[in-house]
C-alpha cells in the first residue's frame, strides 16, 4: 500500500482555516441543520442575555463573573463543535486543493475536420464528443476515452504512483483522465463529460463537502440526538415549577448548565465531522466515494466479489515442475523447455527459464543468433523457437500441442494427457513442450497466492463478510486455489452473466454485495451491486456504473472500503454512547448543586465532593466543552476496527465508551472542580 | 425478618418457575396450535365470530390491526358509560346504590379501559353487582385481552421474514381472553373463595356485630371472580373501595401470595411466550434477565428500607421489630406489602395491600422508578411493548458500535423507526413531569383550586403530586393517596394522560414491529448484533436506566431522594 504523505491532524494551515469557518458556522441559519447543537445556540443568547440584566442592576442571577463565564464556555462549546466540522471539510478541501492543481487550464489540440488537423484550444472550452490528439509530453486537458492509438500515460497526479501505465484504444483499459500526462506516444481522446463536470471535478465538488447530503443513517442518529435533546428541555424547563414549590429557586445559568451537559452535545457537535472524515479517509486510501451513503453501505457488506487474477494470486503464474514424457530424460526436458522460452518475455516464460536454472541449465551456453522466435498467438495458443539446425521448439496448452502432434500424423502419449489431467486438478496450467514432432513432457506453472490474502480472507470472515473468487479458470483450478486462498466460494469460468447472477442471488436472500470490477462488460454488475468499486484505468462505462473509484487500481482494496465504512459507523455509535453515559456524572455533578442552597441535606448526592456549587456546574460546562477539543482525532480517525466478532466487539466497545463514558467525567469534572475551586 | 426475605425470595422463584410453562402454552396459543385446548375453546370461539359476523381467518397489515383495536375500545366504552349511567334501574342491584354522575362514569369507564383502573368511587356505595360483573370486569377482561393482542401482533411481526400481513386481530383478541385469561381467573377465583372472598349475586349487604358491640354493615357481591382478573389482567381496580387491603378482598396471607402471584404471573410469561413463539429462547432470556435485574434491585431496596423502618421512630428509642407498619395490614407484614408494592408498580397492575403513601420515602421512590420504568415486567402484553421501544433504541446505538447499520433480527432499524420509538419513549417523561410541573406550579402559587391537594407539605407533598401523574401514566392506577385527587384539576389532566398513555405506547411499538416487518430480510452473519447476548442485556439496560431513568432524577431529588436524606 502506497500512501500519501498524510497531513498531521492539527496541522496550522488547517487549524487556522477551521477556526475561521467554525465562527463563520455559528450564524443560526446554519447552525439550525444541527439540532443538538442549535438549541446550544439558543441557550447561549439567553446566558447573554442574563449577562446584559446584571449588567443593568439584576441581582436574582448571581454574580457577572460567573454567569459570564458560563456565556463564555457555552460559546467555547459551540465553537468547539464548529471547529470539529470545520476541520474535517478543510482536510477535505486540502485534499482536492492538490486535486484541483491538475485541473488548471491546460491547452487542448481539438481536432478539426476528417483529414486530422487540429488547432489549440483551452481545456475550458472542450465539449462532450470533441476529439483531441495528445502525444509525447502532453498533458491530457479532459476526461475521455482513447479511440485511436496506444500510449504509456503518468497518472501520478492523482494516484500517487509513479509507475507509468498503458492506455490504449478499444479494450477495457481506454479511459484517460483529465490532468494526466503522455509519456509517449500519441493518442486521439473522443471526451466525454463536460467542462466542469469532470469526474475530477464531481469529486472535488464532494470532498469540499459543497453536495454532501446526510446519509439515511446520520438521519436515524440525529433523530435520536433529537429525541435526547427533547427528553432534557422536558427535564429543564419542568424544574422550575419544581423548584418553586419546594421554594429553592434555580438560576437560569444553572438550568441552562444543566440542559447543555445533559443533552448529546459531545456526538452532535462531532456527527458530520465523523462523517466528512469517513470520506476523506477513503480518499486517503485513494478510494473516491460518490457518495457518503456509499461509504456507510460497505460497512454493511455481507459478499465480497473478488477477482482471482491481482486480488487473490499474483498476476503471473510461476512455473513449477517438469514432468518428462516416457523415455525422455528429465534434462532434456529441461533444456527443450527452456530454450523454448528464452525468447519469451512473458513472466511465465521467464519463470520457466528461472526454473530451468536450478536445474544446472545455464542460459549463457545456449546461442540464439541464428534462431527466430515464434510468438504466442491467440489462434496457435502456443510458442516457441526455430533452431538454426532445423529444430522446431513449441510449448503451449495441451490440446493446441496435441493438434500439432496428431496432424503430424504422431501419436500423443497416454500417460502426458494423464499427467496434464493431474495439474489441472492440482489447481496448476499444465504446458506441453515438443521438439519437432516428438513430445517431451509438461510443465506445470502455478499461481501464487499472494502472501498474507489467507490472514485478510479470516479477518473478513470474522467480519461476517463472505469472500467470493471470481476466475476464468476451470472448476477444478478454480477450486484448488479458493480452497489455498481460503475464500469461501468461487465462481469459475466466470462471465459477466455469471457475476451479475450471483450478485442478484446473493441480493436475493437479503445480503449487500460489493464487487470491482474495471472493463465495461462489468459495469451492469457494477451498477447491480451495492457497492461497486471501478478502478480508475477502466472504462468511463464502468467508473460511471459503480459508486466508489479506485484511483490505485488495486484489487485488494475492496477490503479497505468495508474496513473504513465499519469504522465510520462505529465511531459514530462508541462517540453516542460516550456523549450519553457522560450524563450520569453530570447530573450528580449538577442536581445537588442546583438545589444546595434550600436543601441542604441533598449535599450527600454531591458523592464527588466537588468544592461549590457554583464550581460544580462550571466545571461541569468545562468538562462538556474540551470534551469535544479531546475527541476530534479520534472522530477524524475513527475508532479503529478489530474483527473479532459482533459480541466481543461489542463488549469491548461496551466498555471502553460505555463505561468509559460513565467513569471519565466522574475523574474530569472533580479534577476541573479542584483547578477551578482555587480561583472561586 | 430472614424468614421475610427468605420468603419473598422463594416466592419469586416459584413465580417465576410456573410462568415459564405458562409462556409455552401463550406461544401456542398464538401459534394457533390445536390439541386439547383447541376442542374445548374452539367450538365457542366459533360461535362468538360467527355471531358477530367475523372471519378470523382474515389478515390484517399493522394499520389495519391499530384500527380494529381502537374501533372495539371505543364500543366498549360507550357500552361501559351506558351501564354506569343506568346502574341504578338495571337489574342486579340489591343494595340500591345509585347511577354515577356523568364526570365520575366517564373517568371510571377511561381508566378501565385503558387498564388502568384509577378509582374515584367506591365498590361498595357506588357500583351495583351488574356494573360491577357487565361494566367493570368486563373491561378488566376485555382492556388485559387487547394488551396482550397488541403484544400477539409484534410477537407475529417479528417472526416474519418479509410480510404485511400480522394475522388477525380478533382472533388474537378473543384467544386472549378466552385461552389465557378466562382460564386463569377461574381456577384463581375458586382458590380465593376457598379462602373466603364472598362470591354471590342475590344478596346485598350483610350487618355483623363487632366484638367492641357496633353493628356494621358488609358489602358483598361477586368479589372472587373480580379480584382474580383484577389480579391476572394487571388491571388493580379493587371490588371495595380500599382494594386488596380489605380483609373480603385478601383475607389472609395465602390469598395475598396468592394475588400477588396473579400480578406477576401473565406479566412473566409473556417474555417466555416470545421466546417460545419466535424460537428464540436466548432473546427472551435476555429480556427477562434484564427485567429481573431491574425489578430485584427495585424490591430489594424497597424490602431494605421498609424492614429497616423509619429512622424518625428509632431516634425516639422505639423499637421496629417488625419494620415501618405504618399504613400496613398486620396480617401481611412490612415485607410482603414491600413486594406486592413493587409487583404492582413493576406490572402496572395498581392494586394495593398498604397505604403507599405511607411507605418509607425511599421505597415511595421506588415504587415510582418502577413505574417510570414502566416495563420491568410490564402490564399484560404492554410491558413488553414499552421494553421493545428500549430494544429498539439499544439496536440503533449498538448496531452503529459493532461497524454496521443497525438491524434487529434480520431487520434494517431506520429514520422512521427511530422517529416512533424516541416519540414513544418521550412521552412518558413529557406527560409525568409536565403534570406534576403544572401541580407544582399551582400549588407554589398558593392557587384557591391546589389548596385542598396536599396532605403533606414539603418533599412528601411533592411525591404525592408526582406519584399521581406517574401512576397515570403508567396506566398503573394506584394513589399515592394523601392526595385530593377527586376534583376537576386531577380528574380531567390524569384522564387525559391516562387515554394519551394507553394507546400511543401500543400503536408507536405495533407500527415499528409492523414496519419493520414489511422490509427486507438480511440474514444474520458473524459481523450482525445479536440481540439474545448479555452484552445487549447490558446495553439494553443502561438505555434504561438513561432514557426512563435518569430523566426522573431531578423530580425524584426533590421527593423521594430529599425526604430520605432530610430524615
Amino acid at each position: 500500500m502506497k500512501h500519501k504523505k498524510s497531513t498531521p491532524l492539527f496541522a496550522p494551515e488547517l487549524v487556522r482555516e477551521a477556526v475561521r469557518e467554525a465562527l463563520i458556522k455559528l450564524d443560526p441559519r446554519r447552525m439550525w441543520r444541527n439540532p443538538v447543537m442549535f438549541t446550544v445556540e439558543i441557550g447561549t443568547f439567553v446566558m447573554l442575555a442574563v449577562c446584559i440584566l446584571i449588567l443593568a442592576g439584576d441581582t436574582t442571577q448571581g454574580s457577572f463573573g460567573y454567569n459570564f463565564s458560563i456565556f463564555v464556555l457555552l460559546f467555547l462549546t459551540l465553537v468547539f463543535a464548529n471547529f470539529a466540522e470545520s476541520l474535517a471539510e478543510a482536510r477535505g478541501k486540502a485534499q482536492a486543493a492538490s486535486l484541483r492543481k491538475t485541473r488548471e487550464e491546460t491547452p487542448a489540440k481539438v481536432i478539426m475536420d476528417e483529414m486530422g488537423s487540429y488547432a489549440l484550444r483551452s481545456s475550458n472550452e472542450l465539449k462532450k464528443g470533441d476529439r483531441f490528439v495528445c502525444e509525447t509530453g502532453d498533458l491530457i486537458p479532459a476526461d475521455g476515452e482513447i479511440i485511436e492509438g496506444i500510449a504509456t500515460i503518468d497518472e501520478s497526479a492523482i494516484t500517487g504512483e509513479s509507475a507509468p501505465v498503458i492506455r490504449e484504444a478499444g479494450g477495457d483499459k481506454s479511459s484517460v483522465t483529465g490532468g494526466t500526462k503522455v509519456l509517449s506516444d500519441r493518442i486521439v481522446v473522443e471526451v466525454t463529460t463536460l467542462p466542469g463536470e469532470s469526474f475530477l471535478d464531481k469529486m472535488i465538488a464532494l470532498v469540499e463537502g459543497a453536495s454532501r447530503q446526510k446519509t439515511p443513517n446520520e438521519i436515524a442518529l440525529n433523530i435520536l440526538l433529537a429525541g435526547f435533546t427533547l427528553v432534557f428541555i422536558i427535564v429543564c424547563t419542568t424544574l422550575p415549577a419544581f423548584a418553586q414549590y419546594a421554594s429553592t429557586p434555580v438560576t437560569i445559568a444553572a438550568l441552562i448548565s444543566l440542559f447543555v451537559c445533559l443533552i448529546p452535545t459531545t456526538i452532535g457537535g462531532l456527527l458530520s465531522a465523523i462523517g466528512i472524515a469517513g470520506m476523506d479517509r477513503a480518499l486517503r486510501a485513494n478510494v473516491i466515494a460518490k457518495s457518503g451513503k456509499a461509504v456507510e453501505t460497505a460497512g454493511d457488506v455481507d459478499t465480497l466479489l473478488l477477482d482471482k487474477t491481482g486480488t487473490i494470486t499474483i498476476g503471473n503464474r510461476k512455473a513449477t515442475h517438469f514432468y518428462a514424457a516416457p523415455g525422455v530424460e528429465q534434462a532434456e526436458l529441461i533444456r527443450a523447455a527452456a530454450i523454448g522460452s528464452m525468447a519469451d518475455e512473458t513472466p511465465e516464460g521467464k519463470s520457466i527459464v528461472e526454473l530451468a536454472r536450478q536445474f544446472q541449465f545455464n542460459p549463457a551456453a545456449i546461442n540464439l543468433e541464428e534462431a527466430r522466435f515464434v510468438k504466442f498467438t491467440a489462434e496457435t495458443r502456443s510458442s516457441g523457437v526455430d533452431l538454426s539446425n532445423g529444430v522446431r521448439i513449441r510449448k503451449g496448452a495441451f490440446d493446441a500441442i496435441k493438434n500439432i502432434v496428431e496432424k503430424a500424423g504422431c501419436q500423443f502419449p497416454e500417460e502426458v494427457a494423464v499427467e496434464v489431467k493431474g495439474i489441472a486438478a492440482n489447481g496448476g496450467t499444465p504446458l506441453v513442450v515438443i521438439e519437432n514432432e516428438r513430445v517431451m513432457g509438461s510443465i506445470e506453472l502455478q499461481d501464487i497466492i499472494k502472501p498474507g490474502i489467507r490472514e485478510r480472507f479470516e479477518r473478513l470472515r470474522k467480519m461476517g463478510v463472505k469472500t467470493v473468487m471470481v476466475t476464468g479458470d476451470n472448476p477444478l483450478t478454480a477450486r484448488f486455489i479458493a480452497e489455498q486462498a481460503g475464500v469461501d466460494d468461487f465462481i469459475a469460468e466466470a462471465k459477466p452473466e455469471d457475476k451479475m447472477a450471483y450478485i442478484r442471488a446473493e441480493q436475493g436472500q437479503g445480503k449487500l454485495v460489493a464487487m470491482m470490477g474495471d472493463g465495461t462488460n462489468d459495469a451492469p454488475a457494477l451498477a447491480q451491486a451495492d457497492v461497486g468499486v471501478a478502478m480508475n484505468s477502466g472504462t468511463a462505462a464502468a467508473k460511471e456504473a459503480g459508486n466508489m473509484v479506485d484511483l490505485d487500481n488495486d484489487p485488494t482494496k475492496l477490503i479497505e472500503v468495508v474496513e473504513i465504512g465499519k469504522q465510520l459507523l462505529m465511531t459514530r455509535g462508541t462517540l453516542t454512547t460516550f456523549s450519553i453515559a457522560n450524563d450520569v456524572a453530570k447530573y450528580f455533578a449538577i442536581v445537588p448543586a442546583l438545589f444546595a442552597a434550600g436543601i441542604p441535606a441533598l449535599d450527600t448526592l454531591n458523592i464527588m465532593r466537588l468544592s461549590s456549587p457554583e464550581s460544580a456546574i462550571l466545571s461541569a460546562v468545562i468538562f462538556n466543552a474540551i470534551i469535544i477539543p479531546l475527541l476530534v482525532p479520534l472522530a477524524l480517525r475513527g475508532v479503529s476496527y478489530r474483527p473479532i466478532g459482533a459480541s466481543a466487539l461489542l463488549r469491548r466497545n461496551l466498555l471502553v465508551y460505555g463505561l468509559g463514558g460513565v467513569v471519565a467525567p466522574f475523574v474530569g469534572i472533580k479534577m476541573i472542580d479542584l483547578v477551578v475551586g482555587i480561583f472561586l | 425478618m430472614n424468614t421475610e426475605i427468605l420468603s419473598i425470595l422463594l416466592f419469586f422463584v416459584v413465580t417465576a418457575a410456573l410462568s415459564y410453562p405458562l409462556g409455552r402454552y401463550i406461544a401456542g396459543v398464538y401459534s394457533g396450535r390445536g390439541g386439547l385446548v383447541d376442542r374445548i375453546f374452539g367450538p365457542i370461539e366459533q360461535v362468538m365470530f360467527r355471531l358477530s359476523g367475523i372471519d378470523p381467518k382474515r389478515e390484517m397489515n399493522w394499520q389495519e390491526h391499530l384500527k380494529a383495536l381502537l374501533t372495539i375500545n371505543m364500543i366498549w366504552f360507550l357500552w361501559a358509560m351506558f351501564v354506569l349511567l343506568n346502574q341504578g334501574w338495571l337489574p342486579w342491584n340489591p343494595d340500591g346504590n345509585p347511577s354515577m354522575t356523568p364526570d365520575l362514569a366517564f373517568n371510571t369507564a377511561i381508566s378501565f379501559i385503558v387498564n388502568c383502573n384509577l378509582q374515584h368511587y367506591s365498590g361498595e356505595t357506588g357500583a351495583s353487582y351488574f356494573s360491577q360483573i357487565f361494566a367493570l370486569m368486563f373491561l378488566q377482561f376485555v382492556s388485559a385481552g387487547t394488551g396482550l393482542a397488541a403484544g400477539a401482533v409484534v410477537f407475529n411481526a417479528m417472526r416474519q421474514r418479509t410480510a404485511v400481513q400480522l394475522g388477525n386481530f380478533y382472533d388474537y383478541f378473543l384467544k386472549s381472553c378466552t385461552r389465557i385469561l378466562l382460564p386463569i381467573s377461574f381456577v384463581a377465583a375458586l382458590f380465593l373463595i376457598a379462602d373466603g372472598v364472598p362470591m354471590n349475586l342475590a344478596e346485598g349487604k350483610d350487618t355483623i356485630v363487632t366484638l367492641q358491640g357496633d353493628t356494621v354493615q358488609v358489602s358483598r357481591g361477586p368479589v372472587a371472580g373480580f379480584v382474580a382478573i383484577k389480579q391476572a389482567g394487571t388491571n388493580g381496580g379493587g371490588y371495595y373501595g380500599t382494594n386488596s387491603a380489605h380483609p373480603l378482598e385478601n383475607p389472609t396471607v395465602w390469598t395475598n401470595l396468592l394475588e400477588n402471584f396473579l400480578i406477576l404471573l401473565i406479566p412473566m410469561a409473556f417474555v417466555f411466550a416470545l421466546g417460545f413463539y419466535l424460537k428464540k429462547q436466548r432473546l427472551a432470556w435476555m429480556i427477562f434477565g434484564v427485567m429481573t435485574a431491574g425489578f430485584l434491585i427495585i424490591l430489594g431496596t424497597t424490602v431494605w428500607s421498609e424492614l429497616r423502618g423509619n429512622p424518625a421512630i428509632d431516634q425516639l428509642g422505639l423499637a421496629q421489630t417488625s419494620g415501618s407498619m405504618e399504613g400496613k395490614e398486620l396480617r401481611f407484614g412490612a415485607g410482603l406489602s414491600a413486594l406486592w408494592s413493587i409487583s404492582t408498580t413493576a406490572t402496572s397492575n395498581g392494586s394495593v395491600n398498604a397505604m403507599h403513601d405511607s411507605f418509607t420515602p425511599l421505597a415511595g421512590g421506588m415504587q415510582m422508578l418502577d413505574m417510570m420504568i414502566n416495563s420491568l415486567y410490564g402490564g399484560v402484553g404492554v410491558g413488553f411493548l414499552n421494553f421493545y421501544v428500549f430494544i429498539i433504541l439499544a439496536t440503533f446505538i449498538g448496531g452503529l458500535m459493532v461497524g454496521r447499520t443497525p438491524e434487529l433480527l434480520g431487520k434494517k432499524v431506520e429514520a422512521r423507526e427511530m422517529k416512533i420509538a424516541m416519540l414513544v419513549a418521550l412521552l412518558h417523561p413529557f406527560l409525568i413531569l409536565l403534570g406534576t410541573a403544572i401541580a407544582a406550579f399551582y400549588t407554589a402559587q398558593g392557587h384557591p383550586m391546589a389548596a385542598n391537594w396536599l396532605n403533606n407539605p414539603g418533599f412528601h407533598g411533592f411525591s404525592e403530586m408526582l406519584y399521581e401523574f406517574t401512576s397515570a401514566s403508567a396506566n398503573n392506577g394506584s394513589g399515592f393517596e394523601g392526595l385530593g385527587d377527586n376534583n376537576t384539576f386531577w380528574n380531567i389532566s390524569t384522564g387525559l394522560v391516562l387515554i394519551l398513555s394507553r394507546y400511543l405506547p401500543i400503536i408507536g411499538p405495533v407500527a415499528i414491529a409492523g414496519l419493520l416487518a414489511e422490509k427486507k430480510y438480511i440474514p444474520e452473519s458473524a459481523g450482525t448484533l445479536r440481540p439474545d447476548s448479555a452484552t445487549f442485556g447490558t446495553l439494553v439496560f443502561a438505555v434504561i436506566v438513561i432514557i426512563a431513568a435518569l430523566s426522573f432524577f431531578p423530580a425524584l431529588t426533590l421527593g423521594p431522594i430529599a425526604e430520605f436524606l432530610s430524615l
